[in-house]
């Protein structure tokens, strides 16, 4: 069915997922799988061939069984057949020419995303540059509410990553405060709880909603436990601000992470509920990440990127105010090196972003992955470049709880002052209100505390000498 | 390094709060990026975590330090070949390749209570470290019990689960892996010990072990860890069973009162 010559031989292509994996650009996880293209040669005829796949037969050939399946009925049902008229004529090397023109605006990629599936933008992904992929996110805008904007143009939201190795209070919050005061957290400040059971995530939820109080932060928090416990939370009477889920692409894999769409259905009703948001109502917070379904062993034999992409569906079904792609935390055996990780973390944002989704990215990586610093540095500046709606802030880019590197509040500081970009606009007025920056986004004097904290932390300073 | 340059700062006023944590906290900054001294602590960091997964762990020193303990070892290797497929390839990890099976065979005595792997997985650091003075804590405990122990299994390019085909081979009733984890950029040489009550091959899964984590300098003791296993070890006995139905219930880590406290609602 899928066919090509090329250099006197032949490429036969059996099935649609066949020849998407086999177009995929090369990344371990897809080697493991045994889904992967076999040399060079294979994946330039698969991408030849995918190229010429008009974007309708993704419509009439389910990549995973639809009756098997409740994430690929998910996308066939909520298909949007109106906003796909305008595309429905193209095949997937067309779209790449159509969404490089000019007639691929702002307003049209708005219009034609819910006639986009997840499989028609991991397959004209398969056939762009780095340059592609961040030139047409670039294009997307995606704005989300809930305390303060997300996604205008020219922004750049960080979520303050607090985390702490036994979920200590104080050390919780020594994090915070500095992050706080280097300019972090509009996004969301954003806790992993060391253990993941009711008593812990109700403490930190406590703490986190006492201190976006007392300080009148215009910004949101969440404690990334399980969807379930979250809820237990909520109708104990703790205050929940977004509903945290580590989601994937297919049904299978989220069994494994012990969620079903009526779960996030459910999950998703009672945070509205609560009507904790001030100027929106996006309430929820997904995290995704290439090869999370072959790790689980639910990958129904896609490649990883395309299971990834079919996370998004779940994600847009419940219009969270963050999508984060956690790209190189999983490990080399998915991604490799920093080559795989950093067009890993484009081609997701780009493909987050086509299907209408306000995408961060966890520019990250372990140390058994071939990655340093500098890999992040270049991920770091091209997710930054392609528009991406937020990145992590972990001080000094070292997560002492969960054992990886991210991105440090300086890394916002330094990708917003190469670029000119600025945080969510009510977080800048109460940064620039408490003098943590001035007027032009930059830090204040480096050997004053703002008057904010400048009270509670010389307390600190004369109690702690007690204990010592 | 001049901390006078006006442009310059080491430390934030704030840096009595790193009391508190472990994270790398009131920096300092030079304009508003890292200092040179803050960027340099950070890549000695990363390059002792790099080298602990890198470096290849010297088995016939481990062998020879045993012997001089007193112990037996014997050399295994996964199917993994070298670092790289080691790395891309967990599934090869998790095998034995044919050698290591055919010498196993001609080594299996009478049925053995407990095996003892030790595996690098993705620290040599750790097993350099700790595998020794862990073991000279371990083994004497274990032959109080009159346990039949066989040889200590030492597995190159070896994962978790490579502990199952090991025991299952001498029909081992527990069985013990010990191996090097994903390093931190402030743990590089943590050991981990993984415990299974009657392991077999391709059938234990992840939900069917005990772990014990984080053993190294700033983690747990070696003692701490031990009381862990053997607690561990005696309820398996008693249950005939280990994973997620086998509770850890040793002991309960008491933190400082001031952590308890969030002093930012003072």
């Amino acid at each position: 069915m899928y066919k090509t010559h090329l250099a006197h031989l032949v490429y036969n292509f059996k099935t649609l997922r066949n020849l998407m994996a086999k177009a995929t650009p090369a990344r371990s996880g897809d080697y493991l799988a045994g889904v992967a293209a076999t040399n060079n040669l294979e994946r330039v005829a698969a991408q030849m061939v995918l190229a010429d796949v008009p974007l309708k037969r993704f419509l009439n050939e389910a990549l995973v069984p639809y009756e098997l399946d409740e994430v690929t009925r998910l996308i066939i049902d909520d298909h949007d057949n109106v906003a796909f008229s305008a595309i429905s004529h193209l095949t997937v090397g067309d779209f790449r020419n159509w969404l490089l023109s000019e007639q691929a605006s702002t307003a049209t990629l708005t219009k034609i995303a819910p006639g986009l599936t997840p499989e028609m933008v991991a397959a004209v992904s398969k056939i762009m540059r780095i340059q592609d992929l961040i030139l047409v996110a670039k294009k997307c805008r995606i704005i989300t509410q809930f305390r303060n904007t997300i996604g205008l143009e020219n922004r750049l939201s960080t979520r303050l990553q607090p985390n702490h190795p036994t979920d200590s209070p104080a050390g919780v919050a020594a994090s915070l405060v500095d992050g706080l005061l280097y300019g972090c957290g509009d996004a969301v400040i954003g806790i992993n709880p060391a253990s993941d059971n009711l008593e812990a995530t109700s403490r930190l939820l406590h703490m986190l909603s006492d201190v976006i109080e007392r300080y009148q932060i215009p910004t949101q928090s969440c404690v990334l436990a399980h969807v379930t416990t979250t809820l237990k939370a909520i109708e104990q009477g703790v205050p929940v601000d977004l509903i945290f889920q580590s989601i994937a692409g297919t049904q299978k894999a989220n069994e494994s992470f012990g969620i079903t769409l009526s779960l996030l259905n459910e999950a998703h009703l009672a945070g509205l509920e609560l009507k904790r948001g001030t100027i929106g109502n996006n309430c929820m917070y997904f995290e995704t990440g290439q090869g999370s379904a072959l790790s689980a062993n639910a990958h129904e034999g896609l490649d990883q990127q395309t299971c990834e992409a079919r996370s998004y569906a779940v994600a847009r079904k419940f219009k969270p105010l963050l999508v984060n792609t956690v790209v190189g935390f999983i490990g080399p055996e998915y991604l490799y090196d920093g080559k795989q990780i950093i067009r890993a973390g484009l081609e997701d944002h780009f493909c987050g972003k086509l299907l209408g989704l306000p995408m961060g990215c966890d520019v990250c990586y372990t140390n058994h992955a071939e990655a340093d610093q500098d890999d992040m540095d270049m991920l770091l500046t091209q997710f930054a470049v392609a528009g991406g709606s937020f990145i992590m802030g972990v001080p000094g880019a070292d997560d002492v709880m969960l054992n990886y590197q991210s991105t440090s509040f300086h890394d916002a500081l330094y990708v917003r002052q190469a670029l000119g970009l600025r945080p969510a606009p009510e977080f800048e007025r109460w940064l620039q209100q408490h003098h943590i920056f001035n007027q032009e986004n930059q830090l204040m004097q480096q050997s004053v505390i703002p008057a904010l904290f400048k009270q509670t932390l010389q307390k600190l300073d004369e109690s702690s000498d007690e204990y010592q | 390094m001049n901390t006078n340059n006006p442009t310059t700062l080491d430390l934030d006023p704030w840096h009595s709060l790193t009391h508190f944590t472990p994270a790398r906290i009131a920096l300092g900054r030079a304009g508003m990026s890292l200092t040179t001294r803050a960027y340099l602590e950070f890549q000695l960091a990363h390059a002792l975590a790099r080298d602990a997964v890198n470096t290849p762990l010297d088995f016939e020193k481990l062998a020879q330090q045993l012997i001089i303990h007193g112990y037996q070892s014997l050399n295994l290797e996964s199917q993994a070949k070298d670092q790289a497929m080691y790395l891309q390839r967990p599934d090869l990890g998790r095998i034995l390749n044919s050698m290591s099976i055919s010498c196993l065979k001609q080594s299996t005595p009478i049925a053995a209570d407990t095996v003892i792997v030790v595996a690098d997985g993705l620290s040599s650091k750790a097993l350099e470290q700790h595998a020794i003075p862990f073991l000279n804590l371990l083994l004497p405990e274990l032959q109080q019990k009159d346990y039949i122990l066989p040889a200590v299994c030492l597995v190159k390019h070896g994962r978790v689960a490579i502990g199952d085909a090991i025991a299952e081979i001498y029909a081992a009733r527990l069985c013990i892996v010990l191996i090097g984890e994903r390093p931190g950029l402030s743990s590089p040489d943590s050991l981990g010990i993984y415990f299974t009550y009657k392991a077999k091959a391709g059938k234990t899964t992840d939900a069917d072990r005990n772990c014990i984590s984080n053993i190294h300098s700033n983690g747990l003791t070696y003692q701490q860890a031990l009381n862990k296993l053997l607690f561990l070890i005696d309820k398996s006995e008693k249950l005939k069973l280990s994973g997620v139905n086998l509770k850890d219930e040793s002991t309960n880590s008491t933190i400082e009162q001031l952590q308890h406290i969030n002093f930012l609602l003072y």
